[in-house]
């Protein structure tokens, strides 16, 4: 079953790849090239093709709005095929997943499947193999699941698109390579997924190929997760060195003899498993976009919307959670480490919530949002309270993909409008879209017994009785988000749908979605309401050891879980006041004096800039990373290759015997005779040395 | 073993060769008859090689497939292949088939020489690796570089003759140096036989020297920073087929040679110099990574970053741990396939459109799907996107570097972020984008050149996968190279073998700074 799970979205992905290339052909038949022209021909040849433009495709994409490039061209050929194919394969997997779920979750049958060797090398050894644990078994779930909907929605969303084919195969393949992290049984099956989820994520984000700005989004996300991924890396290297192995149960089995080791680094020996983790959070930091890594997210969504709830919300960004939580045996020996994961955690809760604020692009307050949820998540795992963190990104899944769904139906009707200072009145237009817009806000909010109610205000807790000494910050910071949270939501609702309509032709003609999109709505707005409640015992209640059992792994001073069950009253309530807070904020400004935030950014000039420009994270790393990797690549090809080592090397010796040979002989002929004959001198003398060596022996 | 197996790989291109010499005129028909002997040549020699695959024991790390026989006096013809130089063999055979086909239409002045050269080139080049006397293969290996100074300094571009010089003065200079320790080496150890030469032990004094002489020469070849200049002009000229070849196998003879003489040989100062390889192959890995950012010559870029991934394979076969040696050899055979792969790619926007300069082309992705996917899978699998074949060698070099020394390898993962700035930015340069009007007629790949494409996409996925056969294959030999190798260094010197407390750092930024 679990090969199945996995497997079946690759089989899909595969046969979708299939079809996308056969239709591509179809489109373009191969054509042999001409036959080779001597080198000297080249711009007759250039220019002889070159006034024969077809045009059918080509200028005509130019728009910068999502999906308005493809109306000239005609779908490809089994495009139907293809979303039927994926999104029944992907159905199937869901079912799987949750039938696993139970499987494994509530009657306790953990599983591992081994499938391949995949590396051996001396004592190195890893294995393709599947690891079925509660943890697995909950991201299991949450990826199939937003997958199978997002695919569904995508049949809708994408209709107009002529290359379906294409953009079935890459979900696809996103979600087989996000169950292959998921079930990874070692750290470097983990990095296969990881590394591939990126890939996809940079295929989906450019699926636009003719958007300059889709290309360079996606660029940025794979550098960025590289960067991230180097640390990564590294840490994967320094556990073989200390370990010997890179398979979970070696790893963790080993992990306390390597407690109050140091290793070598730059001079300095500091304690070797807080490095290690470190080098492994940074692989977290950039995969879940969390401060300093982060810029490459809102960019992200340059890609099809659907696209971005699926990676961008659900799965693929809360990696970095998932992987902490993976490796709990090594965190919580590593109290150093936790300080810092909570302080990032908190800073992107806080940060990435600041610049939500003042964002106009409807797709980006979700993604700062979504940046700043993720914090929240890691707060939880500094703090030791690992559970709670899954189940926030487990409840997260469902109301942010729908949030993003939703955003996407409302792009959809507003012909692919994403601003929302342009929108305006909807509720009446797309009352459907407007409904469950509305729920997911309120799960995201934490509005009382929906499902972000419980798993945000758990985590609140948690940072709050948390015992290290990031906390109490990562306390400050998340509870403030949650006011700015609710705020930035809000006026995300009221500037949307409520008010007047900013452009009456769009607001006219907006229509609601196709039923395809729909239902996945429909059923997230479901889980957004219902993902709570049931599962708080096994996540954050007293359920969690019997849910969770080996999969996470608690220290021995570690209460956290049980001290948030002793929280003051009034602390418990904070989160639903703050909410409360930033709701009437919200509606303040926009519904009953939409005038004040016009005033209050015109006053605050500064600050304003300062958010709406993202912090200027851009403009300061393109300063100190971009153009001095250029220059300096520049400087080291010009001067370094060009001017010192092929100057004084093989250019200058070449001069000095030019100037030698110059008048004697033809240079064309001359080196290869000359080369030849060196040859020959060479064996001739060395042969001759042997006859005469072997002689006196 | 009845017939001499090795003998019949390597000679048979020549048989191949002298077949040619015999067709007569310059019509097509002359020119159809050679490509079609040529292609059944490297077609049989490959077919005869994949029967020692299948006969090589790969438990045993002796040399197989032994043929010995008196020949110049001193010298004896002795050839055979163990672990470390049967998958040379073998990338050899196999990647000919693809060079013969995709200079199908390509080349068509002087066809026969073409063909021969290319047959002479196999012959010697299946020679280096697996001459078993250093005469022998000292002939095998310079004679490699006749043919190869033909194909560019006849079918090259325009600065062909450049290059070609370029290219010949590196070499001179390295090989000058390695004849001379060569000699040495018989006056002290009386026979050229190389099994015999590696358990010998040479005295330390002379291993130094004798060491560096041999490094001078594999240097240039691999080629290591900073003698790696001739690489990018030699590639930017060569022919697409002759790119292939010095790509994917003779830029690997460097790395077989630190493998079968520096290492074994010369273990002492392969340990003594071992911070100068990684200083080196750190600089090279940076540096060249930096340089292939600004590059505005395709075939540049992929030469550039072919000297960034030799980085990885010095680094790791100098590493003196299983891993990195293993992936050491394991990075050469897939930067073969790979980049060999890629600069098939160029060829085939080079044959429509002659030329190779990257602002050129643009948005090819709208008329060439089909290549455009292609590209995308080798543009992976060079920036070691696992799953390919090129993350399997470098995450391997890395893992057992870092055993060795932390500063170094942590040097080098950079290389694992500039590398996927380059050649995602050269991808979106070609292939992404609106349609330039220049390349608006374009056409996708033909029959012809999806069948070259097809095994490389296969095998690179493949070896990203299950790298256990070629893993397999050379693990008895590694294991055994290295155990010499420890019981050499632990011998004289066991103070120093203790601090695995990994000592470094320091040397590795001088030299990128000196150089500006």
């Amino acid at each position: 079953m679990y090969q199945a799970i996995v497997f079946l979205p690759l089989l899909g992905a595969i046969l979708a790849g299939l079809i996308a290339l056969a239709g591509a052909r179809a489109r373009f038949p191969g054509q042999a090239p001409p036959p080779g022209l001597e080198d000297n021909a080249t711009d007759a040849h250039v220019h002889h093709h070159a006034p024969s433009v077809h045009g059918d495709a080509g200028v005509i994409h130019h728009s910068h709005h999502e999906g308005d490039s493809h109306a000239v061209e005609p779908a490809a050929a089994g495009s139907r095929t293809a979303e039927l194919i994926t999104t029944t394969l992907l159905m199937i997997s869901m079912i799987l997943s949750w039938i696993a779920f139970v499987q494994v979750g509530f009657n306790h049958v953990d599983a591992r499947v081994p499938i391949l060797t995949w590396i051996a090398a001396g004592d190195l050894k890893i294995e393709w193999a599947l690891r079925i644990d509660t943890l697995t078994a909950v991201m299991l779930v949450v990826v199939n699941t937003v997958s199978a909907f997002v695919h569904l929605y995508s049949i809708g969303y994408m209709n107009e698109d002529p290359y379906r084919p294409r953009f079935f195969a890459y979900l696809s393949i996103f979600t087989f390579f996000m169950l292959m992290l998921v079930t990874s049984d070692n750290l470097v099956q983990m990095f296969f997924g990881w590394e591939g989820v990126g890939l996809a994520s940079y295929l989906l984000i450019g699926f636009w190929y003719h958007n300059p700005e889709a290309n360079a989004a996606a660029i940025k996300a794979f550098v960025v997760n590289r960067v991230g991924d180097f640390g990564f890396a590294l840490g994967i290297f320094a556990l073989f060195a200390f370990v010997g192995a890179v398979d979970l149960d070696t790893v963790f089995a080993q992990a306390p003899s390597l407690t109050g080791k140091t290793m070598w680094f730059f001079g300095y020996h500091p304690d070797a498993l807080t490095i290690i983790c470190l080098l492994l959070f940074m692989g977290a930091m950039g995969k879940s976009a969390q401060f300093l890594l982060h810029t490459w997210l809102p960019d992200a969504m340059e890609g099809p919307t659907p696209v971005s709830a699926l990676i961008h919300a659900a799965t693929m960004v809360t990696a970095g959670v998932f992987m902490v939580a993976r490796l709990s045996p090594l965190f919580e020996l590593a109290p150093n480490a936790q300080i810092f994961v909570t302080f990032i955690g908190a800073t992107t809760a806080i940060f990435a919530a600041t610049i939500g604020l003042v964002q106009n692009d409807i797709k980006r307050i979700v993604a700062y949002s979504t940046c700043s949820q993720l914090g929240y998540m890691f707060v939880a795992m500094g703090c030791g309270a690992y559970s709670v963190g899954m189940f926030h990104l487990f409840t997260h899944a469902f109301f942010k993909a729908l949030l993003f769904l939703g955003s996407g139906s409302v792009i959809h009707a507003m012909h692919h409008e994403q601003d929302i200072r342009h929108m305006g009145g909807l509720k009446d237009r797309i009352p459907y879209t407007y409904t469950v817009m509305i729920i997911g806000t309120l799960a995201l909010t934490g509005f009382p017994l929906t499902a972000g109610y419980f798993s945000k205000d758990a985590i609140i807790e948690a940072a709050y009785v948390g015992h290290n000494p990031m906390a109490l910050y990562g306390f400050v910071c998340t509870i403030a988000a949650a006011l700015l949270t609710s705020f930035y939501s809000w006026r995300l609702i009221f500037k949307t749908f409520h008010g007047e309509p900013h452009d009456r032709k769009h607001w006219k003609e907006a229509h609601e979605s196709p039923m395809t999109m729909l239902v996945p709505l429909g059923f997230l707005a479901a889980g957004s309401v219902l993902a709570g409640l049931p599962f708080k015992e096994v996540f954050a209640g007293h359920g969690v050891e019997g849910f969770f059992r080996e999969a996470l792994t608690f220290g021995k001073d570690n209460h956290v879980l049980e001290d948030m069950h002793h929280i003051p009253l009034q602390i418990g309530l904070l989160p639903t006041v703050m909410m409360a807070i930033g709701f009437v904020i919200a509606w303040h400004f926009y519904i009953r004096r939409p005038d004040i935030p016009v005033e209050l950014a015109r006053q605050h000039d500064f600050l304003y800039r300062f958010l709406l420009n993202k912090w200027y994270f851009d403009e300061l790393y393109d300063l100190i990373f971009v153009r001095p990797a250029k220059w300096i690549g520049r400087e080291l090809w010009k001067k370094g290759d060009g001017w010192l080592i092929d100057g004084f090397g093989p250019d200058g010796v070449s001069a000095r015997v030019l100037d030698v040979t110059r008048n004697v002989v033809r240079l064309q002929t001359g080196y290869l005779y000359h080369y030849a004959f060196a040859m020959l001198i060479g064996v001739a003398a060395f042969i001759t040395w042997f006859m005469f060596s072997a002689g006196m022996h | 073993m009845s017939w001499p197996i090795l003998s019949v790989v390597t000679f048979l291109p020549l048989v191949g060769a002298l077949f040619i010499t015999l067709v007569r005129g310059n019509d097509n028909l002359a020119k159809n008859t050679a490509r079609w002997v040529a292609m059944w040549t490297t077609l049989v020699t490959f077919a005869i090689s994949l029967v020692m695959v299948v006969r090589f024991d790969p438990a045993s790390a002796e040399f197989q497939f032994s043929e010995n026989h008196p020949w110049l006096g001193v010298a004896n013809y002795h050839m055979g292949v163990d672990g470390i130089s049967l998958p040379f063999v073998i990338l050899t055979t196999a990647l000919m088939p693809l060079c013969i086909l995709a200079s199908w239409t390509s080349v068509q002045k002087r066809v026969k020489e073409y063909m021969i050269a290319f047959l002479v080139l196999e012959t010697l080049m299946v020679g280096t690796f697996s001459a078993l006397d250093l005469v022998l293969f000292y002939l095998f290996f310079e004679g490699g570089l006749i043919p190869m100074f033909l194909i560019i300094g006849v079918w090259g571009g325009q600065r062909r003759v450049y290059a070609s010089f370029k290219f010949f003065l590196y070499t001179l200079a390295g090989s000058v140096l390695m004849l001379l320790a060569i000699m040495a080496m018989y006056w002290e150890a009386g026979t050229t036989d190389i099994p015999a030469l590696m358990k010998h032990g040479f005295p330390l004094g002379m291993q130094k020297w004798a060491w560096l002489a041999f490094f001078a020469s594999f240097a240039v070849k691999m080629p290591m920073w900073p003698v790696h200049t001739w690489l990018p002009d030699a590639h930017v000229e060569a022919p697409t087929a002759g790119s292939v070849i010095l790509a994917a196998i003779l830029l690997k003879m460097g790395g077989y040679g630190f493998l079968r003489f520096s290492l074994p040989m010369f273990p002492s100062a392969s340990h003594d110099f071992a911070p100068l390889i990684f200083t080196l192959s750190v600089v090279a890995i940076i540096y060249t990574s930096l340089v292939a950012l600004m590059q505005e010559d395709v075939k540049k870029l992929i030469a550039y970053s072919s000297v960034a991934h030799m980085g990885f394979v010095t680094m790791g076969i100098f590493a003196g741990t299983t891993q990195g040696i293993a992936g050491g050899i394991f990075q050469m055979i897939s930067h073969g396939i790979v980049a060999g792969a890629l600069f098939l790619c160029v060829g085939v926007v080079y044959d429509r459109m002659h030329t190779r300069e990257i602002a050129f082309y643009g948005g090819l992705v709208n008329r060439m799907p089909v290549y455009a996917a292609i590209f995308m899978i080798f543009t992976m699998a060079n920036v070691g996107l696992p799953g390919t074949s090129g993350f399997v060698g470098e995450f391997l070099t890395l893992i057992g570097t870092f055993k060795n020394n932390i500063a170094v390898a942590f040097f080098a993962t950079f290389g694992v972020i500039l590398s996927a700035a380059y050649a995602l930015w050269l991808y979106r340069k070609m292939i992404f984008g609106t349609l330039k009007p220049a390349v608006a007629s374009i056409g996708d790949i033909g029959l012809r050149e999806a069948v070259i494409f097809a095994p490389l996409v296969v095998l690179t996925i493949l070896f990203g996968i299950a790298p256990k056969p070629v893993l397999d294959m050379s693990a008895a030999s590694v294991a055994q190279l290295l155990d010499g190798y420890n019981k050499a260094i632990a011998a004289p010197k066991t103070a120093e073998l203790t601090p695995i407390e990994l000592k470094g750092g320091a040397p590795v930024l001088i030299p990128v700074s000196a150089v500006r």
